[in-house]
């Protein structure tokens, strides 16, 4: 039995300030508690589609998050449900110290200050950094400003986590250890990347975007074994079909 | 990248470092008000307040000859500012020149302006750099804030701070690519790439604006920012601005 629908995109459509069109009548559906990757090469519209998860950006046609329409009176209970951490750090920090930046969200939820320093906390504890918040943004590494910005919204208790390409600018070692804590959330959560390991470790379906359109919607397992679809996407199927073999390998070690 | 940061010092441990920044900033604004207003010829209490700042400085375990190089850098500017004076005023000669062809003379006032404006501008700045060598930038900003400086100045010069490392970071990246594909030349050639760049700049950072105001709606920003947690005001802070009364006694006693 599918559990609740949190996200329903119906018949979503989004034109440029100038005119050109950049999403074309999608439909999307995505269940509690579900990880979806949305897959495209550049300019297909993925970010754009992602900033009409919270409202930022409006559209014609209807979103729906947890039950609420995307319209202006929603707007602060939208966006404290909807988590949205940006393509790049330098956007989402921008208080002098990393424990201003995680608490500007519950500050401006109204909470009470032992509330806001108790939210913080826990939410740079749950991406490594206990002990950075007299930090500023400036002093850190890339892959820590990634996971200061993924405790801004960590400290909101969102329901629904929104990533824009999450390990971009990201070396190895820094991709692995935020990929590991984006795991260990349980939010329902969107992923926009255009890495496919990204997108295998941490979701079990694929949305494919091109040209502002869906293309296709599919589990990642199936989309791992599709050579045609794959090569479409200028994705490598043999080194899908590699992880796919480690993805069932992983699932056998591990039931 | 490396940036030369105003408030390096300010991660050292020391009484003083420890201290609430609104003590701090109205205890160094005192000193620089009552310096500013006395006579000229008030030796002992420029004497005074040197040895004041001294004792601050090696409470606050700073290191001296950095922190006398770094005053020593205003000087040049001073004397640009302020060494034809004892040559323009006309009343009583203090000395004079022979240069061969006339006779420069060197009046007696113009004497006292300027080492009014040497010994003055010195403890100022002497004053200021304790300040932001014993308070970090965002500790500085709060106190400010605190102290009663409206609301749009201090998230001005914090936005300003937090994105003017970005900026330079831009600057020289651009700066690299525009000398990859540059040789030589005097300055004058290169003034339509130099050109184009601060239009980029700007244009990006338009860009950035728009982006980071994103950011901000997606965590709840609604058009005021939230209120920061209060400091602690205890009994070294009291014995600290005790200096205050001290500094105005020595002004009116001391001549």
């Amino acid at each position: 039995m599918k559990s609740d629908k949190v996200i329903e995109i119906d018949h979503l459509s989004y034109h440029y300030p100038d005119g050109t069109p950049a999403l074309r009548d999608i439909d999307l559906e995505v269940y509690e508690h579900e990880s979806v990757a949305i897959l495209g090469p550049n300019g297909a519209g993925k970010s754009t589609l992602l900033y009409h998860l919270n409202g930022t950006l409006m559209g014609e046609g209807k979103v729906t998050i947890l039950g609420l329409p995307v319209e202006k009176k929603n707007l602060k209970e939208i966006r404290r449900r909807v988590g949205l951490v940006f393509q790049s750090p330098e956007d989402q920090l921008f208080c002098p110290t990393v424990y201003d930046d995680v608490a500007f969200g519950p500050l401006n939820m109204g909470l009470d200050e032992e509330s806001v320093k108790h939210r913080v906390e826990k939410a740079l504890e749950m991406v490594g950094l206990k002990g950075f918040e007299g930090r500023s943004a400036h002093h850190l590494s890339e892959g820590e400003k990634k996971r200061v910005a993924l405790a801004t919204v960590l400290s909101m208790d969102s329901e629904i986590l929104a990533f824009d390409e999450p390990t971009d600018n990201l070396d190895p070692a820094g991709s692995r250890l935020l990929i590991e804590r984006i795991q260990l959330t349980p939010q329902t959560k969107v992923i926009i990347t255009h890495h496919l390991p990204v997108a295998v470790d941490l979701c079990e379906r694929a949305v494919l975007i091109r040209g502002g359109e869906k293309v296709e919607d599919l589990p990642m397992e199936k989309l791992l074994k599709s050579r045609g679809l794959l090569e479409r996407f200028g994705f490598d199927p043999d080194f899908a079909q590699w992880m796919y073999q480690r993805k069932k390998d992983s699932g056998r070690a591990n039931p | 990248m490396k940036h030369a940061f105003f408030d390096h010092l300010s991660g050292i441990e020391s009484p003083i470092h420890h201290l609430d920044a609104r003590a701090k900033i109205l205890v160094f604004f005192t000193l620089i008000l009552v310096s500013v207003s006395s006579q000229p010829n008030s030796f002992l209490l420029f004497g005074l307040l040197a040895m004041v700042l001294i004792s601050i400085a090696l409470w606050a375990r700073l290191p001296l000859a950095h922190l006398g190089r770094e005053v020593l850098v205003i000087l040049p500017f001073l004397f640009l500012v302020t060494i034809s004076i004892p040559f323009m005023k006309k009343d009583a000669i203090g000395g004079g020149y022979s240069l061969g062809l006339g006779g420069l003379s060197i009046s007696k006032s113009g004497l006292w302006i300027l080492w009014n404006v040497i010994v003055k501008s010195s403890l100022a700045v002497f004053s200021i750099l304790l300040l932001a060598s014993t308070t970090s930038f965002p500790r500085l900003i709060k106190g400010m804030e605190r102290l009663g400086s409206p609301k749009i100045f201090t998230i001005i010069i914090s936005f300003l701070y937090r994105y003017s490392f970005i900026l330079i970071d831009e600057m020289h990246r651009m700066k690299r690519a525009r000398d990859s594909r540059c040789f030589g030349g005097r300055w004058f050639w290169h003034s339509k790439a130099i050109g184009h760049m601060v239009g980029w700049l700007f244009l990006r950072s338009f860009h950035r604006g728009e982006r980071v105001y994103l950011a901000m709606l997606s965590r709840g920003y609604n058009g005021t920012m939230p209120e920061t947690t209060a400091g602690r005001f205890g009994w070294s802070e009291l014995l600290f601005l005790s200096l205050i009364p001290t500094f105005i006694f020595l002004r009116i006693y001391l001549r």
